[in-house]
């Protein structure tokens, strides 16, 4: 039905008294059935609410306050404190962390990384817009208000996945407009290193029966989609995958990074030229434009799978 | 960002890793008193931050103190890749027995730092693990404790090295690892690191990477090697075009508009947000347009730095018509962006209608953001119309112009 979260899906907001935050808190309330933030943190700012949802000093106190385990968390403190917020979270058994926040070090986003797989805990991000469960439920800004969330995204078949927030968006607006609904679509992260990558992911959505073909937005930098490549050839998926290649034109601008941290180019297998050949050996149908992605989605569906 | 090899080696030496009797001059005078200083045949190196030197002519062996001199007279002005050095390096010829290779990179896959080491240094280590990987060692660090001394050795006897070398070249390794996390990172090599005849191992080259996020809290590392914070260290300088750009997105902290970067062409692009702007731009030129420049807008930034960048890239020479195109915005007002690329026509004393080829941001706010545009009779489209459309037909109308 949907991959990492659902309705019953329980989360805080760190960092929630945010101008960001608060927004972002408007916008999960209202959207599908209402997601349930269970309470906020933000140090010193105990005993006020934001849309009703309380504040607490501590994550601790928050989970008290619920009397239950949380499933997850919302982080969107600045870059500085974003670590020991996480920390904090893993701590205190939340197990599914969205870190908004961006400008975020590698070596502290590496050290969550590897404490949140320790703790059998999952992140997604950072410098992400979160994840959505179209007409259900959405974890983070991905869509924005629930009403311009709701033109966007619609329920159905294909999962969506992508290295820019705004992207997810506009890809699954796109689906939606041809009659294409979306399982679950997740804004990944547009940094070097982050939390889930596609490879990650893909056994989620591989589990999921709703879900039935993969569209991906992707960039030049980094080796994830070259992951991908190598996932998707040794496990036979019986999903099949369309992406998208977006900074074709920094392939002329090596050593100069664009849209993103991840982009920086660290060597040749890091070109869009490059990742666009290992995408399609391995299977994965390259889409020139966004608006061909529908088709393709539908051509793929149409000649293998059924669920 | 990355540092000039003088900065990389002071590093390496704060780390306790032996060094050569190194200097570092800006002028020929003082790359003649450090070769005095040293005392017999040196090397000459040009400080810039572009690779190629040796075969641009920006590395030269001096045998006495004035020949020195007249190198580093030579080098200082030799532009290499369009940079210009920023002083010499003037290091003692060393007696090299075998060169070696320690580096430190992340290995984004894995999440976490891995170490590289080789028997096989001096050459690009991307070739050696091509042609000879039995000569590569590798290992991975943990990211939540610090790097223990036994991996540096595991990975240092994985390509065959042993005895005294192996002793020698663990310490080296380690301290290495310790450094690319301790100051931030993201490359961190000693190629080639020399063992000299004498049996000791010393540093003939260093190259260190630092995250830009890191910046902030590596401060006092910067400070004390004389970087400043407005040195960006980007592949190419920023043309004073790009330099206005980030003044338009420091005109106040609400939004983003700037990341401009400068290109040729005479179609001005407002366009975003990061990966909106990537996927603009390249749909543009698959339509045959030719860009002038790359710029980010997002984040809800104000009508006046919305107008800021659209009067920027309007004024730039050579530009005939804008395109102001977004993926579809949620948190940034459709109507704010409609407001500022109108104001910056009509402040030039342009017809919009005229100067911008196509209005395509869809989301929220856009029936009012559309009501602005069609008093001016700007051509704009909501999200029926796909981002590769919108560029296509501003290509269209651009190349109306230039016919």
């Amino acid at each position: 039905v949907s991959i990492l979260i659902n309705e019953e899906t329980t989360f805080i907001v760190q960092g929630i008294t945010g101008r960001e935050a608060v927004n972002l808190t408007r916008e999960c309330l209202d959207y599908g059935s209402g997601a349930k933030v269970v309470g906020g943190v933000t140090p010193g700012r105990k005993g006020r609410d934001v849309h009703g949802v309380p504040v607490f000093d501590t994550v601790e106190q928050a989970v008290a306050d619920h009397g239950a385990p949380v499933d997850g968390s919302v982080v969107t403190v600045p870059p500085a404190f974003t670590k020991d917020a996480v920390f904090e979270a893993l701590e205190h058994g939340v197990k599914l962390i969205v870190i908004v926040t961006e400008r975020i070090p590698r070596r502290d986003v590496a050290q969550m990384v590897e404490l949140a797989n320790e703790k059998d805990a999952r992140i997604i991000g950072p410098n992400c817009l979160g994840v959505i469960v179209p007409d259900v439920i959405k974890m983070g800004g991905i869509g924005g208000p629930a009403k311009d969330a709701a033109k966007a995204y619609s329920p159905g078949p294909v999962g969506v996945m992508s290295r820019s927030g705004g992207m997810t968006t506009e890809i699954s607006s796109t689906l939606t407009a041809a009659g294409l609904g979306q399982s679950t679509a997740v804004s990944i992260g547009g940094d070097a290193i982050i939390g889930s990558t596609y490879t990650e992911l893909m056994p989620l959505f591989e589990a999921d029966e709703q879900s039935q073909a993969i569209v991906i937005y992707t960039e030049p930098g980094g080796r994830m989609e070259a992951d991908l490549a190598r996932w998707v050839t040794e496990n036979n998926s019986r999903l099949p995958i369309v992406a998208f290649m977006a900074g074709k034109f920094m392939d002329e601008m090596p050593g100069m990074s664009f849209g993103h941290a991840g982009t920086i180019v660290e060597g040749k297998a890091d070109t869009a030229s490059e990742k666009i050949a290992r995408l399609q050996e391995a299977g994965i149908t390259v889409a020139e434009e966004i608006a061909e992605i529908p088709d393709l989605v539908k051509d793929r569906i149409g000649s293998g799978v059924t669920s | 960002m990355r540092f000039y090899e003088y900065e990389s080696r002071e590093i390496v030496k704060r780390a306790g890793i032996p060094v050569t009797k190194y200097g570092f001059a800006r002028t020929a005078e003082e790359a003649r008193d450090i070769a005095e200083d040293i005392g017999g045949p040196v090397v000459i190196k040009s400080q810039v931050l572009t690779g190629g030197r040796m075969k641009a002519g920006g590395v030269k062996f001096a045998d006495t103190p004035p020949e020195a001199s007249g190198y580093a007279e030579e080098i200082l002005q030799l532009e290499i890749n369009g940079h210009m050095p920023r002083g010499v390096l003037v290091d003692p010829k060393a007696e090299v027995k075998q060169e070696y290779y320690a580096g430190v990179v992340w290995d984004g896959i894995r999440k976490k730092p891995v170490m590289l080491f080789s028997d096989m240094g001096g050459i690009d280590i991307e070739e050696v693990d091509r042609e000879h990987p039995e000569r590569v060692g590798r290992g991975h660090l943990s990211n939540l404790t610090e790097a223990p001394e036994f991996r540096a050795k595991e990975v240092v006897a994985q390509t065959g090295v042993t005895a005294r070398q192996l002793t020698r070249a663990t310490p080296i390794l380690a301290r290495l690892a310790r450094l690319f996390s301790d100051y931030d990172m993201t490359l961190a090599e000693i190629n080639p690191l020399g063992e000299l005849e004498d049996g000791s191992f010393v540093a003939l080259d260093a190259h260190m990477e630092m995250e830009n996020e890191a910046r902030p809290r590596q401060a006092q590392l910067l400070a004390e090697l004389g970087v400043g914070d407005t040195e960006t260290r980007e592949a190419r300088e920023a043309t004073p075009f790009e330099i206005k750009g980030e003044q338009v997105d420091a005109m106040d902290h609400r939004g983003v508009a700037g990341n401009v970067t400068e290109f040729d062409g005479n179609l001005g692009l407002v366009i975003g947000a990061g990966g909106g702007s990537l996927t603009l731009f390249d749909a543009v030129r698959k339509y045959g347009g030719k860009p002038a420049n790359y710029c980010e807008i997002g984040g809800n930034p104000s009508v006046a730095k919305a107008a800021g960048l659209a009067k920027l890239v309007l004024s730039k020479p050579g530009v005939d018509k804008i395109a102001v195109m977004m993926s579809i915005v949620s948190n940034t007002r459709v109507d704010i962006v409609a407001r500022g690329v109108v104001k910056a026509c009509l402040e030039l004393g342009f017809d919009p209608a005229e100067k911008i080829a196509i209005f395509r941001i869809p989301g929220a706010w856009e029936d009012e953001g559309f009501k602005i545009l069609e008093k001016y009779g700007v051509e704009y489209c909501d999200r029926s119309v796909s981002m590769h459309e919108a560029a296509r037909r501003a290509v269209e109308k651009i190349q109306g112009v230039a016919a």
